[in-house]
């Protein structure tokens, strides 16, 4: 193959990445969250038989197990698109990242799959203890899949405990390729960012109602409950990133510079830029709206502290500085409405208008896709910020990808690009659906709760139910003669 | 034992383990066009909604265990058989979530069952099409020519020959799994795959023996013939016991009396032998390569560190995924019913 078209091939297997995994993670983003709150509300239900709590774990069983059927069937896409787009790549690391994903799947996949089928189809067969167990199960499985993937991605970042042999990377310690210098920061931001993200959208469905005046108590309980919730969460967000920043800056330097839009070599007295455009071109911004020498207090703990810039390495290591800059403010950005929300909500709540207030109650249902952007503008900072390398400093992007005639990456990635479309669509109508047509009826839950507490006695009650409902008539012209 | 060798039966069993389990999957879609109603169609389903999850999880451990244990296979493998991994990817998407939205949907409910069924028949095809692939070996520079040279008479062979298998290990799980109209339909159609999978078992290993010397050597050459005597002769036993009992079934649904219930079990557990017993000839032919002509497992495996590493998880985790997967299977035990609550 010539040049050219390997350069063309790599660029096209860099975007299909790109789209497939930012695709993927809108997904995990929910599920993670959302399984932690499940749980969280039948052990409530559990704990204090009020059945509002039952109610919310029932309601949104049905839109988590949506989602975490996009969540699946997008990732076992990412777990091959390593060997098909990037099989220099996989040659050269798969010895670190190889056992960490198997790792992956052998304690969180395994788990999580195995659960789901109890927690979703199995209210009429196991008691609500056992299925309280499961759902649990799923909210751990969620988490230990974040951990190995995260520790896996974050070596990427600050590469650690390695043996570079004939080229190709070998473990010298696991425990320090596990725990690399930023994956406790990275696991820490995004395991909120998930709480987060989760719980706005819970609260943006709960004000809506309110805005429309249904489901009241149903809404109520759950608004005032997920407020509490940020208003814990969303702070924790801002000091847990503010230290991830200052891990950035230790390790990644080039890439803060980027998230900065600090051009000179070295500057003191940075200022915290909150808006600006970056112009690689000239090597500065333009329109900067700053606050002066904040950066540096934020970053170094002193007005004058320095920091290095872009210009210290070659234009070509360094990253798409607008693209990681703009994402930047954005994810940010996001996080102090966050906080605003939270903080509003509380003297909202201090004055006894919270339920009544429209502007508040509308501001929150807008709320629902933020804590998805924010993740995707956060995952956009930390991976394009890193490029030009794949493993920081020591692999390069654009050296290890498949040597593909591209117009075969290009079919797979038009193929992609039309069947996500697709489904996204699709995922957000029957979403939509979902919310639309509300929580079960609590006198719906009554019957349902018969199934729960007692198994054995469930399925006989419903098969004698069944039998006289017109959907069992249905079905009995099939079963022949049983 | 050496840990590379180890790595391989454990990839061995992670395949094998995923063809059966999601073998039976994919093939409750691949017979949906033999089923009409809407009705028909959301019992096939439910049959399978509570553990096509965790059978599709065993897809993903194979590819990892590759990744980790043999990492130059896994980019080796992986980008000369771009194409077809694609496609079964693409299909794997929209049959798994045809699972999720053909429940929910009115309108749109045979949109669904088609993703279904046409997602589960390309994603068979595509393995069928790579396992044909690989047992022919591809030209080494075969990344950089066009992908129709994976398209040969011997690997459309194999394609259509995984989706019929798949189709058999289905509906001998309907026959467990439903009664009626649907079990005696299940049980007619599997003895005619019984016969189809049958030919193309002796087709594709006929050829594969005679395409290679190495591998006809293998089964034929001295001592070795006695000893791999018995697979052969076990895969037509089971198929001919397989053929009976599915005979009964569809008898006693004639003469409206109730099944026999051990005929009503034993066929899956013999459909799944036969496919045991092909998956072990097919280690026969191709030990120790894990691309054949080009990388044996003992060229493409990852340094020491790497192996142990992964070996406590494997040994730790493995019986437990099993055990619990057992339990998943038993909560869910007996015949699908269908006014079940699901979610
Ligand atoms: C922090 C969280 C996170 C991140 C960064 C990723 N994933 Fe993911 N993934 C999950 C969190 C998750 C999850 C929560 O565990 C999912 C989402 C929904 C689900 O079913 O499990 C999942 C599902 C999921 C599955 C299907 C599992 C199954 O069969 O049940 C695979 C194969 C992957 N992922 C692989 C990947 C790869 C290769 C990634 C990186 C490039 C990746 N994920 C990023
Ligand atoms: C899940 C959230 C993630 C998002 C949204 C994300 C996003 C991105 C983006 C936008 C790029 C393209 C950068 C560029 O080429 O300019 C990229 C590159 C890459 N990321 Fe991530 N990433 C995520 C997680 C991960 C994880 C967990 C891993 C590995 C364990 C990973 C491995 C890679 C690799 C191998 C590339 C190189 C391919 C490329 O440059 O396009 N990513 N990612
Ligand atoms: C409010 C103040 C916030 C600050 C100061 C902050 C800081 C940071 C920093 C510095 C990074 C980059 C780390 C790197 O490049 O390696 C990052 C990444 C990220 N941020 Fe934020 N963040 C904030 C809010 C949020 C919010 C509200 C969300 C989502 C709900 C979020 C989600 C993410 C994600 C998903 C990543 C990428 C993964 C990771 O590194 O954990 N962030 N954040």
């Amino acid at each position: 193959m010539d040049f050219d078209s390997v350069q063309l091939s790599a660029i096209l297997s860099r975007i299909q990445f790109a789209f497939t995994v930012s695709f993927h993670i809108i997904f995990p983003s929910i599920t993670i969250g959302l399984a932690t709150l499940i749980a969280l509300w039948e052990g409530l239900w559990l704990k204090t038989g009020n059945p509002l709590y039952l109610q919310l774990a029932k309601f949104w069983i049905k839109p988590f197990a949506i989602t975490f059927g996009m969540g699946v069937v997008s990732g076992i896409v990412l777990s091959y698109e390593f060997g098909t787009n990037f099989s220099k790549f996989s040659e050269l690391t798969g010895a670190v990242l190889g056992p960490l994903m198997a790792y992956e799947v052998l304690t969180a996949f395994f788990l999580e799959a195995g659960f789901l089928g109890v927690m979703l189809f199995g209210w009429q067969r196991v008691s609500a203890k056992l299925h309280f167990f499961a759902s649990c199960t799923v909210a751990l499985g969620t988490w230990i899949s974040a951990f190995w993937i995260i520790a896996a991605n974050s070596w990427m970042h600050t590469p650690a405990g390695h043996v570079i042999v004939d080229g190709k990377f070998e473990v010298a310690s696991w425990l320090e390729v596990i725990f690399n210098p930023s994956m406790p920061y990275r696991l820490t931001h995004m395991l909120l960012a998930t709480f987060l993200t989760a719980t706005f959208v819970v609260m943006a469905t709960s004000a809506w109602y309110l805005r429309r005046q249904q489901h009241q108590a149903f809404a109520r309980k759950s608004l005032s409950l997920t407020l509490w919730l940020a208003l814990v969460l969303a702070p924790l967000q801002a000091v847990v990133g503010d230290f991830h920043g200052l891990n950035v800056k230790e390790h990644q330097p080039i890439k803060l510079a980027a998230m900065e839009g600090i051009w000179a070599e070295r500057e003191a007295n940075v200022p915290l830029l909150l808006f600006a455009i970056p112009d690689p071109k000239n090597e500065t911004n333009h329109f900067e709206v700053k606050i002066p020498g904040l950066a540096s207090l934020i970053l170094t703990h002193d007005w004058h502290g320095e920091l290095p810039g872009l210009k210290s390495v070659p234009k070509a290591d360094r990253p798409n500085v607008p693209l990681v800059f703009f994402s930047f403010r954005i994810m940010v950005g996001l996080g102090v409405l966050m906080i605003f929300i939270a903080v509003a909500g509380l003297w909202l709540r201090w004055r006894g208008t919270l339920y009544q207030s429209r502007w508040f109650l509308t501001l929150c249902s807008f709320m629902a896709p933020s804590g998805v952007i924010a993740v995707l503008a956060g995952w956009y900072v930390v991976e394009v910020g890193r490029q030009p390398w794949l493993v920081q400093g020591l692999v390069r992007t654009m050296d290890v990808v498949s040597p593909l005639p591209p117009e075969r990456v290009l079919l797979s990635l038009s193929l992609f690009v039309i069947t996500y479309s697709l489904l996204f669509g699709v995922y957000l109508y029957f979403f939509r659906k979902l919310i639309k047509k509300g929580p079960p009826s609590l006198d719906e839950l009554q019957q349902l709760q018969i199934g729960v507490k007692a198994s054995g006695y469930a399925v006989s009650f419903t098969k004698a139910l069944a039998a006289d409902t017109p959907q069992a008539q249905s079905n009995t012209s099939q079963e022949g003669k049983i | 034992m050496d840990l590379a060798l180890f790595y391989f039966l454990l990839l061995g069993f992670a395949i094998l383990m995923y063809v059966l389990l999601d073998g039976f999957d994919l093939g409750i879609g691949i017979l949906y066009p033999w089923f009409n109603s809407d009705a028909e169609h959301d019992h096939l389903m439910r049959s399978v909604a509570h553990v096509w999850d965790g059978n599709e999880t065993w897809l993903v451990f194979g590819g990892v265990i590759l990744f980790g244990a043999f990492p130059a296979a896994y980019a080796l493998l992986l980008s000369t058989l771009y194409l077809p991994i694609m496609l079964m990817l693409i299909g794997l998407i929209f049959r798994g979530v045809a699972f999720e939205y053909r429940f929910k949907s009115n309108t749109s409910k045979k949109w669904w069952s088609r993703a279904f069924s046409l997602g589960s028949t390309l994603a068979a095809f595509c393995q069928g099409l790579m396992l044909g692939a690989l047992v022919q070996g591809v030209p080494a520079d075969s990344i950089s020519q066009s992908s129709l040279v994976l398209l040969t008479p011997f690997t459309l062979l194999t394609g259509l020959a995984v989706v019929a298998g798949y189709a058999l290990l289905a509906c001998a799980y309907l026959v467990m799994k439903s009664r009626g109209a649907i079990q005696h339909k299940a049980a007619q159609r599997g003895r005619a795959l019984v016969w189809v999978v049958m030919l193309a078992m002796a087709v594709v290993s006929l050829w594969t023996a005679l395409g290679s010397e190495q591998i006809w050597l293998r089964w034929f050459g001295g001592w070795h013939a006695l000893a791999l005597l018995p697979l052969p002769l076990l895969a037509l036993m089971a198929a001919r016991l397989l053929y009976r009992d599915l005979g009964r079934v569809r008898k006693s649904y004639h003469q409206a009396r109730d099944v026999v219930e051990k005929h009503e079990d034993r066929p899956f557990w013999l459909a799944v032998s036969l496919f045991v017993l092909a998956f072990m000839g097919l280690l026969v032919s191709l030990f120790p390569a894990l691309l054949p002509g080009q990388l044996s497992y003992m060229q493409a495996v990852a340094p020491d560190a790497s192996l142990w590493f992964m070996l406590p998880g494997v040994l730790i985790f493995v019986p437990l995924i099993l055990a619990y997967t057992l339990w998943g299977y038993r909560i869910f035990a007996g015949k699908v019913e269908d006014y079940e609550q699901g979610y």
